[in-house]
């Protein structure tokens, strides 16, 4: 769809976002006519060479990491999660064999994590409150000699919470562990500084800021001990083998860079609207509440759940009007397990089921949370009608 | 995901609400997995002369549901329980490979419904 295709709505912007046409035009010319290799020593190997430095330079200096070399270009943020993961808990295994990490993250932490425990590893998932809050005492109490990395995601996608990650940072650091943070969601709509928030290893995405997909970024601070996963030519400094996919980098560059511009501006634009939706998609409708924390929240994050009613037919009722969600139901799911983030908060299997969520993006207007708030008790109506646990009260 | 048959029952259910007074009602599924489905049925000379659903779940448990509440509807009990999962999915059309299993309830719901009403009628 074009972004504004006539009364289409996307509040389905973390699944995927259009790329800046900014971005675009810059990436053009370096699959045309600047199609170097950078490790060709031709001028023209040579300048892709300089659009890769380049490009290393900007993404560094949104989360103001102490040089551009600390940065290791890769596929996309699932790829900067398994390399943080596998190759810091495999370089580190003479000196302990357990991670930590949250209950609240991204399959691509939580599978490269069970991995590990296959291979001998122990494995803490840490508690949530019902919030979404990590337990830092019972990080604290977890930590131990044997414990080389904790994982810890910097907002999850689907809930929205902002963790506590300097004082993470603190806890894990006392006990010389390294600290990998999945800042997939979070970068690029609030402030992150890895110097000082003391953070060893940072996973950024480029498409989650506007920037196109198949590139991310794995920030490693200098020091830190850590193998590769892919093995090859030996590019980016031996830790990601494969010839640099310079197009890519150079429009994750640029949306780096945007972002690091436009942010305070689009996070409040964005922070409006969200409290707006939240407010005006429980107030009227009874039985609906917010999932995640009310104010430590993404500022493009939308999470409510509705008693008695199911995911999967909101969204079905919601895309006959034109309007894209998502939800953490277990039929909206490819595994039919609903979300494991949102049962870390506590919720029940059947609460789970009713969840909405929404991601906002640069396009949405206040017409367009006019327009879902218009059409959701509706909604949420019909299929409460149609529904056998509805409590008499509820009905027509 | 859904055929054009499915988004339609979707869309406009039949016999959506409930018989007061039913003469079988049968219950299956689970909230925990994410699909409950009530039928009640009125049984008048062996015929289900009426029958409604109630349904919590997806849109393949609502469409089913609906599409099931049609093929039943003036047939003998007979005739009622030969009603299939497999087939109330041909009659949609089909249903995406993953909802074939857990939102494709209807018919035992329908099946369920009759055995209750036989039970209560001893036949």
């Amino acid at each position: 769809m074009n972004s504004k295709e006539a009364s289409k709505i996307c509040l389905d912007y973390s699944a995927g976002k259009p790329v800046d046409s900014r971005i675009i035009d810059k990436m053009l010319t370096y699959m045309k006519s600047s199609f170097g290799n950078p490790s060709s020593l031709h001028a023209l190997g040579q300048e892709a060479k300089q659009a890769l430095e380049k490009g290393r330079e900007e993404v560094a200096k949104l989360v103001n990491a102490e040089e551009p070399e600390t940065i290791i270009f890769t596929s996309g943020a699932t790829e900067s999660n398994n390399l943080a993961i596998k190759g810091v808990a495999n370089r580190n295994r003479n000196q302990g064999t357990k991670i930590l990490t949250s209950s609240v993250e991204h399959m691509s932490i939580v599978n490269p994590c069970k991995l590990m425990m296959r291979q001998g590893f122990q494995v803490v998932f840490l508690p949530v409150d019902n919030l979404g809050l990590l337990d830092l005492e019972k990080l604290e109490n977890e930590l131990d000699d044997n414990t080389t990395l904790v994982s810890i995601v910097y907002a999850n996608g689907e809930i929205g919470t902002i963790q506590p990650i300097k004082e993470a940072s603190k806890i894990v650091h006392e006990k010389k562990a390294y600290l990998h943070v999945d800042a997939t969601a979070a970068c690029g709509q609030i402030p992150i500084d890895v110097q000082d928030e003391n953070i060893d290893l940072l996973t950024i995405s480029s498409n989650d800021m506007y920037g196109p997909r198949g590139i991310g970024g794995l920030y490693i601070k200098k020091g830190t001990k850590i193998e590769s996963v892919i093995q090859g030519g030996g590019q980016e400094r031996g830790l990601r083998s494969g010839t640099e996919n310079i197009a890519g980098i150079v429009g994750f560059a640029k949306a780096a860079e945007i972002a690091g511009n436009e942010m305070s501006h689009y996070s409040e634009r964005m922070t409006k609207l969200r409290d707006d939706l939240i407010k005006g998609l429980i107030d009227p409708i009874p039985n609906a509440y917010l999932n995640g924390h009310p104010t430590r929240r993404l500022p493009d994050n939308v999470s409510v759940r509705y008693r008695f009613i199911e995911g999967e037919s909101i969204l079905l009722s919601l895309d006959i009007m034109g309007i894209f969600a998502s939800s953490g139901s277990a039929c909206a799911s490819k595994t039919l397990q609903p979300s494991h983030v949102l049962l870390a908060l506590g919720l029940q299997p059947e609460e789970a089921h009713g969840s909405l969520m929404l991601t906002l993006g640069r396009d949405n207007t206040q017409e367009d949370a006019d327009k879902l708030k218009r059409v959701m008790p509706d909604i949420v109506k019909r299929l409460r009608d149609m529904s056998p646990l509805t409590p008499k009260e509820l009905k027509s | 995901m859904y055929s054009d048959k499915v988004m339609e029952h979707f869309r406009n259910p039949r016999n959506m609400g409930e018989i007061l007074n039913a003469d079988g009602v049968g219950t299956v599924g689970n909230p925990v997995c994410g699909d409950l489905m009530t039928m009640y049925i009125k049984v008048k000379d062996d015929r289900i002369e009426d029958i409604k659903f109630k349904t919590y779940g997806c849109g393949a448990a609502i469409a089913t549901s609906s599409m099931t509440t049609e093929l039943a509807k003036g047939k003998t009990l007979e005739e009622a329980m030969k009603i299939t999962r497999a087939s109330v999915a041909d009659s949609l059309g089909g249903l995406p490979k993953v909802k074939m299993h857990c939102s494709n309830l209807a018919a035992d719901a329908l099946h369920s419904a009759i055995e209750d009403y036989r039970e209560k009628n001893n036949k």
